[in-house]
């Protein structure tokens, strides 16, 4: 049985990304109801929270509430933002919507603008995907030449420019406030919040900033009404998720499932386990998010309720899968690498923290570990998570704590052993692909 | 300095942002000039604070934190490989080992001849396609394993 989908079901991938294809698909209808009905900013903003959109980006937050934060009537330049700095490791949605279905988020975008009363909107879309830059560029001139965008849009009295702005290379860019600094023209370092966007934004403006997905997803909303989009999933989450399977599976790729779709089926989606073997966790949403053990994990459903009570969360809904080639030591060394590397520097706690956490896996890692290492490493952990001004620090201390909370033993096994539980050869071997088309 | 296309690129981009915001157009004019110039020498990021009316110091803040930019030569084609987990899962370490081996150089360094030069990357956003390859910033090689990598040194070596 194949499952509803709303953002990737009917895409041929090599002309859907055209304009005039979306529109044979029905896109910018929903643009054009708002104008001929006429649904006010209001009506807008309430039929997104029927739906029980939350936020894709990662925070999972309710993206109508979000909107009504806008002072809608302030006069003067306001902003809308699209989040596509899509740097978080196991994480490749955003990419594939932009690539294959652009007009969704340009839509779901002057949408946005439409109800938080913004006249002007940035994508700003991740350094390494230049290809998926150029096309959304095009993208967008489409929608400019079809009067979708610019004064008078279907000759109505809203006006709304877009465009684009292309990262190149800081995964903290992914961060609001670090994006709209990124924007300015600056370092992408965030900032103290309070005041939050939606008062003091980009260049010190009202700003709304919303993930790539969850724009894709208004159109929908909006052409199909809330409470069709809520059924689609469960109650408090509702519609359906694209979730990033990537690690030891048999089809890594995209996987659009309503939410509240059990793991096992996701994983079956995605081609069951590599060479059949057994899942030994998995980091349900996001290299950011505490690890789950595989037994855990076999379990839950893919909903932000139930991942939570699970004892993680469904983030941006990547889902990295480690089979029992994984050497959980190596792991957590290479996500720690991670954020040391992309720490802005900003706070002492993370700046200094990352470095230190990943010096000690590190050495674990490579026999020199010892016992104490344990205690110091979720010691540093706590003195890093709720101590800076952006989530990194957070990102970075989590994975720490839940790797060692639930895999303490081959952790122990390493510092005593001196080596891997799993020898290496085991993990090149699990790390062979099946190489193919892509998804 | 930069070429007359460089600089209607440049204005392109300025044009993007209400007029007192020039300096929004920063990332995108150090992105232009280094695909023209190869890398960012200290009188190219002049250049462009120059042009957009900015501090020099300012421009060197952009031009140092952020990854993809480059203060020194990187060789004619510059290879960015992820090595994070989700890759590694998928044969990113074996696919590194076999950059540095037909490469005969290690991370951040230049091979002799000036053609390539090899870095490690962090996630790009793409680890269904694992392991992902960059080309020179722009071009995005997916699914690099041993025969794949092979065929693309061939092919920038020709």
């Amino acid at each position: 049985m194949s499952l509803p989908t709303i953002l990737t079901g009917g895409l041929d991938r090599e002309s859907s990304w055209r304009l005039a294809d979306y529109e044979r698909r029905g896109g910018y209808q929903a643009l054009r109801a708002i104008f001929s009905r006429p649904l006010s900013p209001d009506d807008v903003i309430a039929e997104v929270k029927k739906s029980s959109l939350r936020g894709r980006g990662g925070a999972g937050f309710p993206t109508g509430l979000k909107w009504s934060f806008m002072p809608r009537n302030l006069p003067g330049e306001k902003y809308l933002i699209c989040n596509s700095d899509e740097g978080e490791p196991g994480t490749f949605k955003d990419r594939d919507i932009l690539r294959w279905n652009p007009h969704a988020v340009i839509e779901g975008m002057i949408i946005g603008g439409y109800a938080t009363g913004a006249t002007r909107g940035y994508n700003y879309i991740h350094g390494e995907i230049f290809e998926v830059y150029e096309r959304f560029e095009q993208a967008l001139e489409e929608a400019r030449v079809a009067g979708y965008l610019g004064k008078n849009i279907l000759g109505s009295e809203f006006s709304f420019e877009l465009f684009a702005h292309h990262g190149y290379g800081a995964y903290i860019c992914g961060e609001e406030t670090a994006l709209l600094e990124s924007i300015e023209g600056k370092k992408g370092q965030p900032r103290y919040k309070p005041p939050f966007p939606a008062s003091f934004g980009l260049y010190g403006r009202p700003t709304t900033i919303n993930n790539t997905e969850t724009f894709a997803n208004i159109p929908w909303i909006i052409g199909n009404g809330g409470d069709r989009f809520l059924e689609m999933g469960k109650a408090n989450n509702g519609g359906t998720k694209i979730f990033s399977v990537s690690g030891h599976v048999n089809r890594p790729g995209n996987y659009e499932i309503p939410l509240g779709t059990p793991f096992v089926k996701l994983l079956e989606m995605a081609g069951g386990m590599r060479a059949g073997r057994k899942l030994k966790a998995c980091i349900p949403g996001g290299s950011s998010m505490p690890v789950l053990p595989g037994d855990v994990m076999m379990n839950c459903d893919m909903d932000y309720d139930s991942i939570a009570k699970a004892g993680s969360a469904l983030g941006s809904g990547a889902v990295i899968i480690m089979d029992e080639t994984t050497c959980m030591v190596r792991a957590l060394e290479r996500l720690s690498y991670f954020y040391f590397e992309e720490s802005c520097g900003q706070c002492t706690p993370c700046r200094e923290g990352t470095g230190w956490l990943y010096r000690v896996v590190h050495r674990i890692e490579h026999g020199q570990g010892r016992q104490s290492d344990l205690d110091l490493l979720t010691s540093v952990a706590d003195n890093i998570a709720g101590r800076t001004i952006c989530a990194l620090g957070d990102a970075a201390a989590l994975p720490v704590k839940s790797f060692i909370q639930h895999f303490r033993d081959e952790f122990a096994y390493h510092i005593d052993n001196r080596r891997c539980l799993v020898p290496v050869e085991m993990q090149r071997e699990g790390s062979r692909i099946y190489v193919g088309e892509p998804w | 300095m930069l070429s007359p296309e460089a600089l209607r690129r440049i204005d392109t981009e300025i044009a993007k942002y209400p007029a007192d915001q020039k300096q929004s157009a920063v990332m995108a004019a150090l992105a232009i000039a280094q695909q023209e110039k190869g890398w960012l020498a200290e009188d190219t990021m002049a250049f462009v604070a120059d042009y957009l009316g900015m501090p020099q110091v300012a421009v060197l803040e952009v031009a140092t934190f952020y990854n993809m930019y480059d203060l020194s030569p990187v060789g004619k084609s510059k290879l960015t490989i992820c090595t994070g987990l989700p890759c590694a899962l998928s044969g990113a370490d074996e696919a590194a080992d076999h950059l540095r081996e037909k490469l005969g150089v290690g991370f951040s360094e230049v091979t002799a001849d000036g053609s390539f030069m090899l870095k490690e990357g962090e996630c790009m956003g793409a680890c269904g396609d694992a392991p992902v390859l960059l080309v020179n910033n722009r071009r995005m090689c997916v699914r690099m394993n041993k025969e794949r990598i092979d065929a693309l040194l061939d092919e920038l070596n020709s």
